[in-house]
């Protein structure tokens, strides 16, 4: 049940990928946008496959809730229409496949040849209190510090978006 | 076919190499953004993976500090893209190049 579960979450975490990046549909932004969101719930599916209940739900509520709906808020503000079919450069395109390509390549035969394949036993249980023990005691510091960091992003991007700065 | 950890570490593969062909191959300033946040999320699904498979709780510890800071990149990131296209009138990075030297 759990393997087919993992294939059909997996399969369609990689197609709604694959239509973010490059739907041959349409080349919309909020095409991409909303398969993007899709793409976030069939990832939090597979964090519940993998007993990381909290990571699901901070997926679901931060990324396809809050992120998402920042991502689609600033499309309809800029009023984007869709990208322009301009003249690629077709030596850069070919590069950038090859690229990708490549590090996907070398990062399969990695994966393929480090002998983790017969690591099959999923230990971790009950991982929500553990997380949280954790959060709050070895990690405290770096816990208190990201909340800085998040006031420090709310107070840049006030500044930014005034209309002039002075 | 048991699921184990290599499938997972695949499938996260594939999707940061899907995140890496979008900021390669598309125009958009958004859309570019789009594909960064499918790269984070990959690396956030390989860790999970681990973090089960090696019975360690850190991975995970690690992917709740990634999305926070993933959360207050974007919303600055947004700012920057919303003030650049008040100045330029454009989101296309082929029309950014001031800085080209």
């Amino acid at each position: 049940m759990t393997d087919l579960l993992f294939i059909v979450f997996a399969g369609l975490a990689l197609l709604c990928g694959f239509l973010t990046v490059a739907n041959p549909f349409t080349r919309s932004p909020v095409a991409s946008a909303l398969f993007l969101v899709l793409t976030m719930v069939w990832l939090s599916g597979l964090f519940v496959l993998l007993h990381a209940f909290f990571i699901a739900a901070v997926q679901i509520l931060v990324y396809a809730g809050a992120v998402m709906v920042l991502f689609l808020f600033v499309i309809m503000m800029l009023d984007l229409r869709e990208e322009e079919r301009r003249q690629w450069n077709r030596f850069g395109v070919a590069a950038g496949l090859i690229a990708v390509a490549g590090l996907l390549g070398i990062t399969v035969l990695t994966v393929v040849r480090s002998g983790i394949s017969g690591e099959t036993e999923a230990t971790l249980e009950g991982t929500t209190p553990l997380l949280g023990t954790a959060l709050f005691t070895q990690y405290l510091l770096p816990f208190e510090i990201v909340s800085v960091v998040l006031l420090v992003a709310m107070v840049g991007v006030i500044l930014l978006s005034k209309r002039e700065l002075k | 076919m048991h699921v184990g950890l290599e499938h997972y570490l695949l499938v996260s593969a594939a999707l940061f190499a899907l995140g890496l062909l979008g900021v390669i191959l598309r125009r958009n300033l958004l859309v570019l953004y789009m594909g960064l946040e499918l790269m984070l999320n990959a690396a956030n699904l390989a860790l999970v993976a681990f973090s089960r498979f090696q019975n360690n709780i850190q991975g995970q510890v690690m992917v709740f500090f990634i999305i926070t800071v993933a959360a207050a990149e974007v919303s600055v990131g947004l700012a920057l893209i919303v003030a650049l296209y008040r100045k330029r009138q454009t989101a296309h990075v082929e029309d950014l190049t001031s800085l080209k030297f």
